[in-house]
Formats: C-alpha cells, structure tokens, sequence
C-alpha cells in the first residue's frame, strides 16, 4: 500500500502541536518522536491532556497550531496502518450485539461501503478472540461481560484492523490482574512483530515492567524517550508537581516511582 | 367485528387502504426508532413531532394543497429547522439539553397552534383536515396517503439497509468510527433524517402529540426480546406495524376512539407485556431467577457449613443437628429448606436422631465448591 | 383598539399570573435539568383530571387539582420505577410513560365527555378568551373569573414555597449528596416540586392547555440563565420575562386576531431569541466578540510558547523563522504575520530579518502560561 517508512522517520511525529478546547489549551507546543517498534506509554496528572493527546493522534479533535504525522504521511493517508483502542468507558455495552460483532467491527475499515463482513473476516475476528482468550465469548452478548473481558473485546477489534500502530487510551483501567497481564503479553508480542504501541497509562509503578518508552506530559511535553533514560524523580516531579511523593534509592539511578497510595483516584 | 373486518380487509378498498397505511407507517417508525432510542434520542423525538406542526400549516397556507407529500415535506423541513435549533442552543450556551428540547418542543407548538388559528378562520373545506394532525384520523387514510408512506418509508428503509453496518458502528462507537475515517457527521445528519421521517410518516394517522411513543414504544419492546440488532430493528418493525393495524381498526370500528391515543394503548400493552415476559431480561423471568438463586446460595452455604463440621469431627457418619448449622449461618439464611433442597439432590441425608450429615457426593461437591471459591479468590 | 374592557384585563391578569407561577417553578426544573419532565407531567395529569371531573362534575373543583397532582407523582414514580429495571433508559422511559397516560386521558374525553365541557381543543389549547365568563361569586359577591381566583392561589403557593424553602431548594439543586447529608431530603423536595409543577399545569390547563404550559415553565427561566449567575436573581428576572411574555403575546394575539396561548408561546420564543443574541456576557454577539479579542491572545501566547521551546536549542534557526511558522504551527503566512504584529505591538518579540525573537516579556508570557 505505502511504502515502508524509512529508519529515519519516527513511526508517530507530533510537531508543535497545540490543542484547545474554546480557547482553553489543552496542549501546549507539544514536540514527540514516537520511534518504531516502541510500546510506549504516555503518563501525566489528570487534566494533562493525555487522552487529548491520543485524539490528535487520531485526528479526532482539531489542533489549534502544529501537526501529526503517522508513518511519515498525514493521518488521511495513513489510517490504514492504525488501529484504535477507546476507552471502554466511552461505549454503551447495553448495545444490542455480541461479542463476534463488535470484534468485526475491527474490519470495516478494510471492507469498505456497503459491503458486509464475509466468512474470511469472520475467521479473523475468531482468531484475535483466541489471542485475547475470549474464543469461548463470541457469542455472548456484550452486556454480560466483566470489564476486563471487555478490554480483551476492545483489543481483538484493534488486533484485526492488522495496523502498525496502536493507540489505546487507558487499556488498563478497572480490569482485573489476569487480564493485565494478558494484555501486556499480547502488546509485547505487538512490539517484537515490530508494531508501534502507545498507551496512555495511569499507574506509574508498572511503567518500568510494561513499557520501554515514555512520554511525561502536563499540558506541555516534559519529557520523552526510553523508560530508562527519562523516567525518573526529576521528571516526574515536574510532570505531577507536588501531587505526588516519590521514595527514590538513589536519585542518580533510574527510579522506580513509588506513588503515594492515594495518587490516582 | 373479527370476521367482519377479515372480510372487510378483501373486499372493503377503505379499510385496505387503513390496514396497510398504519402497517407501513408503523413498521417503518418503530424500525427506524431503535436508532433513536439506542442513540438515547427519545425525548428528540418527542420534540420533532411536536414541532412540525407549524411545517404542516405553513405546507398547507403556502401551496393551499393538503397533497400529503407536500405537508410531509413542510414537517420534514421545519423537523429538521427545529433539531438544528436545539443543537445551536446547547452547543454555544449554557443551557442544558433538557430545557432546549422542551424550550423548542413548546415554542414551535404554540407557534404552530396560533398559525392554525389562522387558517381555521377560513372558511373553506381543505383546512379542515388540519385538525386531524394533532391526534390523528385513520379513517381519512385514502390511498394518496398509502402511496406517500410506501414511497417515503421505503426509502428510509433503503437507506437504512445500505449503511447497516456503519450506522452500528457509528452508534455504538462513535470515536472508533471517527478513527477509521467513516464521515460521521454526514451519518449524524443521515440518522436524524431518517428520524424526521418516522416521526413525519405518521402524522396524520397517530397525530403530532402521540407520534413520539411510536418511535420510542416499538424499540424499547422489542429491545427485551432480542440481543442482535438486527433482530431488535426487525421486531421494532412488526411491533410497530401490529399496534398500527390495531390500533387503527379500533379506531375505525368503534365510536370515538380517536386513533392516535388508540395506537398508543395498543404499543403500551406490547411494552408491558414484553417488559413483563421477555425471557432473560423480562422482569418475571429475573424474578424467578433471583429465587432460584437465592435457594442455590442457601443450599451452598448449608452444605459448605456440614463440610466443615464433618472435617472437624473426622467422622463422616456423625450427624448434626439443625441447632448447630443455625448457629454457623447466623440466621442468615433458613437452613431446614436449604437442608430439604439438599435431600431432594441427595447431596444430604437425614440420620436417625434427625440430624444431619453428607451424602458422598455431597461430600464431592462441598469439595468441588471450595476449590472453586478459591480459584475465584485468586483471580481477584 | 386599545380601549381596555374589564374582560380585557381580566384575561391579561390571568395570563400573567400563570406565567409568573410557571417561572418560578420552572426555574428549578431547569437547574435540576428536568425541563422535559414538565412536558411529561404536563400531558399525563390528563387522566387524572378526567377521572375527577367524572366524579365531581365540576372543572374548577379543588378535587380536580389534587387528583391531578396525584397523577403527577404517579407519573414521576411509574418514570422512576421503569428506569429503576434497568430495561429501558430514562429518555426512553419518559417518552413511553406519558403518551400512555394521555392517551388513556384523551380516550376518556373523546368517548364520554364529548360535548360536555371538556374538550380535546381545550386540552391542547386552552381557552384564555373565555375566562372571564366562569366567575366564582361567594355570598352573592363577585371575587373575578374563577380561572384568576384559582390561579392566584396557586401563584401564592408557590411564591411561598420558593421563598420558605429557599435555601433547601438551592442545596439540593446544586448538590443533592450534600442536601441529603444534612437532612434535607432531596426525594421529599422532588417530589413536592413535581407536585406543585402537577398542581400549577391543571390550573394554567384552562387557559392556556397542556403543551403551551412548557412554553412559559421553560421559556422565562431559560431567558433568565443566559442574563444571571445569580439564583434569586434568575428567579426575579424569570418571573419579569414572564409578565411580558402573557402581556405581549396577548396584544400580539389580539393584533393577529390569533389563539392568544399559541402567540404567548411565540413570544416566549421571540424572548429567548433576543436574549440569545444580546444578552450582555452570555449572548451570541458578545461571545463572537471576546472570542475574536481571545483569539489573538491565544495565538500570540502560543507563538511565544513556541519560540521559548526552541530557545537555544540547534532546531531555533529552523524554528524560530517566520517564514517557517506556516510548516511548524500549520498557520497560514496571513495569520502568522498577523501573530507575529500583534505580539510585537505587544512587546514580546522583536523580528531581526526573517527571524523571530522573544523579548524577556515575552518569555514571562509563555512560562505563566505554561504553569498556568
């Protein structure tokens, strides 16, 4: 379809991006370089702009200066090539359908008007449920799942949009611990065949196990790039302010952010 | 009067004409409703057919036709007019929803109603069928009507077809379809015609004031019945289509019973019914299931309670009395049943003394329920 | 024309009274965003007043106004209960709940007061005109037409309601877990708003009919939000809108010889409009204008937030140029020189070339709005 995207550019190139929602900034001047084969999480307060951040990603909400690339081309031409995870608070799972459907939902993009998911994109669906071990639940009615398991729905429809890049706005939250872990295995298997994961996050003790790259913002970028490198107290401290106390061995080191308990509501 | 209007559905050419129009008008607004209703656009609903009324008049004062297609038209234009003021009062001021429906709904009404005055001071014959608009007239349905309503509402139900799939998802998910590139706002604008037309179908059948319920009623039944939407819309359909039809005869067949409010009563007995008796989510059967399940916790927590006893004794043949198993539940629940729920599965049996004690496969079962509870504990 | 006869300004007194009483319960259902329930409540007393109109024969009987706040509650709690199932959603409830109800109302009318009294063009309707010929007369005096003797009951009721339970109403308006913490029951206060809204739609029925009843409890306070932050202000002001409303909807009325309820609803209308586009903070015309003011603003803040970004760094040749501003911010070279003027008639950037650069009010600028 396109060609490949060379090295040298990023997978996700946000450029002094400025978002606001009637005049009140969301993002301010945001510059990131998402590389390739990355599982990236983006952390900051609430009211940070994190989920904004996704959305211009996505070309959901119009920014007010500056622009987002996606595999070097503009959204429009790149859509193709990204799969999306809302948030699963954003629906409602009263909605008459089951599971297999929601999941063919995923295909709509590459089937195109008028025509109707066929046996292959069915077989598909089934595949990415048995990846999120949810093959048993294809008929069930979306209603009477748990909110992990429908997190697991939410990322087979993303698996079968066979993107390169994932956006996914908070997949982990209020899901239980077995579905945690599932989901990050199935991400990490994303990274190695070589795709792009972002994730807004919340829990910033996993970061270091879950994530090698991490974007720190608060309205504007404070910091960005290898878990390792940027993801310590100093940065921390400026992306959250005094909301959070953090209890570092050693300040030099990489630290391992211990939130106080009470930190995300 | 049941044979008599069978025969009449052949031969009469009025009633024919009746039968199908409030079948048609009922199939299409109670299918094109479930949108509405899954899009949580009821009380819009209620809104856009109380506000065409002035579109009808104004149809009516400035062609001087009452050719139904042409007050279709002026309802449908000035349905939309009023969707578009609720949508420019709630996105550029403060004022919430609610108020700017009900703030349109009455304004466009009384509006409407002081236009009518107008023409009613007129003395000719035509503005008399204007009146039928506020509560409805089967018995003038004639087959222009008919023809208008299998025109309009077949082309709603086309549209509806073609874009199947992604009014579901647009509904359902409306960022996700964002996402993909899907043109929302058009569907937007598409999905709110589609309900300018249930509602604008059957004016002069169901009337201005009631035409609301049979968008919302048809869906909201059928909604109980089924878990595909595919089925729900369908059922919508024949849910509407059945309260049309009987609501209309009734209307015809007996003396003042005007048809709107008639089609009303017919759609709030299939409501209650199917609230009351849709298997799964029909509130007997929830009932029913909560009893069962009651009486299942009953029996767990009674036979857990002999597990532990028979565990601590290391006797399996000891028995224990009723007395002890009370004390253990707290009066939580009443052991005596839960002890005959568990004879009649024979997982428990009586001793002599009329004590208690397991059964072998009670045994296995207290086993299996505790494995189980802490496999479930675990997973928390 | 304008010579007044006594009926005249009997029919302009009733009208006014129904409106104020309208407002000033209106008010609250518009801050509780319960506006739609009026319309509910509106149409589904209708049974309930039939009923006892059967049983009493009368139409200005108080039976009929208990009956018909009887039959508001029921509404509001068969709305509750169907929600409470969790089968259909509350819009939907709504919307099933009082077609039912007025159905089973017009029915009655339609097949056993035909003729009588009752009919189903007052229902929607009502009759203002007719007023002043249905007097109440007690021990031979005339106290005025029954419909304003009624009516002015019902105002005092509720003036009197909205200034006992002022504060009450307001806790459990704003915050209801609160109301509720400190005793003030935030069901009981419901509920008896509901009533009362029952009670003041059977009496405002006769003059101005069911539907046009949410024209003046929605209209008037909906006005009164876009001019006031204030609570008893807004209940002032709603009750002020209203009073013009029934005067000049009754004088358009009688200038179109039209329905004098279907030309209060219009004017309710033509009100609102005018305090959409005019209202002094909130109105169309006055966001228009500090959105353009704002908007130069935000932009020259950004620009300096750009510009401070990139300060220093290697990429600030490439940035920080004008001419690249259309690239990087996505502005088009119109609007970026229009930017980069207003921000140095503001001091803060000077242009050396092509090439932008912050003054230090500038960067002032751009870090207090990054820490907001």
């Amino acid at each position: 379809m396109t060609a490949p995207a060379s090295a040298q550019t990023p997978a996700i190139a946000v450029r002094d991006l400025t978002v606001a929602y009637d005049d009140r900034p969301v993002l301010w001047d945001v510059d990131l370089d998402v590389p390739h084969s990355v599982l990236m999480a983006i952390v900051g307060p609430n009211g940070a702009g994190k989920t904004t951040m996704i959305k211009a990603m996505l070309n959901l909400v119009r920014p007010a200066a500056g622009q987002v690339e996606i595999l070097g081309q503009s959204y429009q031409k790149s859509r193709h090539q990204v799969g999306y995870v809302p948030q699963r608070g954003s629906v409602d799972w009263d909605f008459p359908t089951n599971v297999l459907d929601v999941v063919l939902m995923g295909r709509y993009g590459a089937l195109g008007w008028i025509r109707r998911p066929g046996e292959a994109d069915r077989k598909l669906a089934l595949q990415a449920l048995e990846k999120v071990s949810m093959a048993d639940f294809a008929e069930r009615q979306i209603s009477q799942l748990s909110g992990g398991q429908q997190q697991r729905v939410f990322l087979a429809r993303a698996l079968v949009q066979d993107a390169q890049v994932y956006l996914m706005d908070e997949p982990f939250q209020g899901v239980d611990a077995t579905t945690e872990r599932a989901i990050i295995t199935i991400l990490k298997d994303l990274r190695s065949a070589g795709k792009t994961v972002v994730c807004v996050h919340h829990d910033l003790q996993t970061v270091p196990d879950y994530f090698d790259w991490v974007a720190l913002l608060n309205v504007r970028k404070i910091a960005s790039g290898p878990v390792a490198e940027v993801f310590n107290d100093t940065n921390l401290r400026l992306a959250y302010g005094g909301r959070v106390a953090f209890l570092s061995r050693d300040s030099a080191a990489p630290a391992t952010a211990q939130p106080t308990p009470d930190y995300e509501d | 009067m049941f044979p008599e209007f069978l025969t009449d559905i052949y031969t009469d050419y009025t009633i024919r004409n009746i039968t199908l129009g409030a079948m048609t008008l009922g199939f299409v607004s109670g299918s094109l409703g479930t949108f509405a209703v899954l899009r949580r656009q009821s009380l819009l609903g209620d809104t856009i057919s109380h506000a065409v009324l002035p579109g009808i008049i104004l149809a009516f004062m400035l062609t001087g036709s009452r050719d139904p297609l042409i007050l279709i038209i002026g309802a449908a234009i000035v349905g939309w007019i009023a969707t578009l003021s609720i949508m420019a009062i709630v996105n550029t001021t403060r004022i919430k929803p609610d108020a700017s429906l009900a703030l349109v709904l009455s304004v466009f009404f009384g509006f409407g109603m002081m236009l009518m005055t107008f023409v009613q001071r007129q003395p000719e014959a035509a503005s008399a069928g204007l009146s039928r608009f506020l509560f409805g007239q089967a018995a003038a349905i004639i087959w222009d009507d008919v023809r208008t309503m299998l025109i309009v509402g077949g082309s709603a139900m086309v549209i509806l077809l073609i874009f199947w799939k992604e009014f579901k998802l647009v509904v359902f998910d409306r960022a996700f379809a964002l996402s993909m590139g899907m043109p929302v706002r058009r569907f937007d604008v598409l999905l709110t015609t589609l309900l300018v037309i249930a509602i604008v179908i059957g004016l002069q059948t169901v009337g201005v004031v009631l035409m609301s319920a049979m968008v919302v009623a048809p869906a909201a039944a059928a909604r109980q019945w089924t878990d595909r939407l595919g089925f729900v819309t369908l059922l919508a359909g024949g849910f509407g289509a059945l309260s049309g039809v009987s609501g209309a005869l009734i209307s015809v067949y007996m003396t003042r019973m005007p048809t709107g409010p008639t089609i009303v009563l017919c759609l709030t007995v299939v409501v209650v019914f199917s609230l009351l008796m849709a298997p799964n989510r029909g509130l007997l059967w929830s009932w029913v299931r909560q009893h069962r399940q009651s009486r299942e916790i009953r029996s767990r927590v009674v036979l857990g309670d002999l597990y532990w006893l028979s565990a601590q004794h290391e006797g399996a043949e000891h028995g224990h009395s009723i007395g002890t198993l009370e004390a253990m539940s707290a009066g939580r629940v009443a052991v005596d049943h839960g002890l005959e729920d568990l004879e009649r599965a024979g997982l428990a049996q009586r001793t002599g003394d009329d004590n208690w004690m397991l059964t072998e496969s009670g045994r296995h079962q207290a086993q299996k329920d505790l494995q189980s509870g802490e496999r479930e504990s675990a997973d928390v | 024309m304008f010579d007044l006869t006594s009926g005249q300004i009997e029919i302009q007194l009733v009208a006014v009274v129904v409106a104020v009483a309208c407002a000033l319960l209106g008010v609250f259902l518009v801050l509780r965003q319960m506006a739609m329930m009026s319309d509910a409540i509106t149409h589904s007393i209708l049974p309930g007043i039939v009923v006892a109109f059967f049983l009493v024969q009368d139409l200005s009987s108080p039976f009929l106004i208990i009956a018909a706040a009887a039959t508001g509650v029921l509404t509001v709690s068969l709305v509750e209960l169907l929600n409470r199932t969790r089968l259909v959603r509350e819009d939907a409830a709504i919307g099933i709940v009082f077609p039912a109800l007025f159905s089973i109302g017009v029915i009655l009318i339609a097949r056993f007061a035909g003729g009588i009294h009752l009919d189903l063009d007052v229902v929607l309707l009502g009759e203002i005109a007719f007023v002043p010929f249905n007097r109440t007369t007690i021990l031979g005096i005339d106290l005025g037409p029954t419909a304003l003797v009624m009516m002015t009951i019902i105002l005092v009721i509720n003036v009197l309601f909205v200034t006992l339970f002022y504060k009450e109403l307001k806790l459990a308006t704003f915050d209801a877990g609160l109301a509720a913490a400190l005793g003030f029951s935030p069901v009981i206060i419901h509920y008896s708003l509901m009533s009362l809204v029952s009670v003041t739609a059977v009496g405002a029925f006769d003059a101005v009919g069911a539907i046009l009843v949410v024209a003046l409890i929605v209209g008037p306070p909906v006005t009164a939000y876009l001019l006031t932050d204030r609570l008893w202000l807004m209940l002032v002001l709603s009750a002020g809108i209203g009073v013009a409303v029934a005067i000049l909807g009754y004088w358009l009325a009688r200038y179109l010889d039209a329905s004098i309820a279907g030309s209060m609803a219009t004017m309710t209308g033509v009100i609102f409009i005018a305090g959409y586009l005019f209202a002094p903070y909130r109105g169309l015309i006055a966001i228009a204008l500090r959105r353009r003011r704002q908007r130069w603003e935000f932009a020259g803040t950004m620009l300096a937030i750009h510009l401070l970004n990139h300060e220093g760094l290697p990429s600030a040749q490439q940035e920080n140029r004008i001419d690249h501003l259309q690239d990087h911010l996505n502005w088009d070279s119109r609007f970026a020189e229009h930017v980069v003027r207003w921000a140095e008639r503001h001091g803060s950037l000077t242009r050396q070339n092509s090439h932008l650069f912050l003054t230090e009010k500038g960067r002032q600028r751009a870090r207090e709005a990054i820490v907001r």
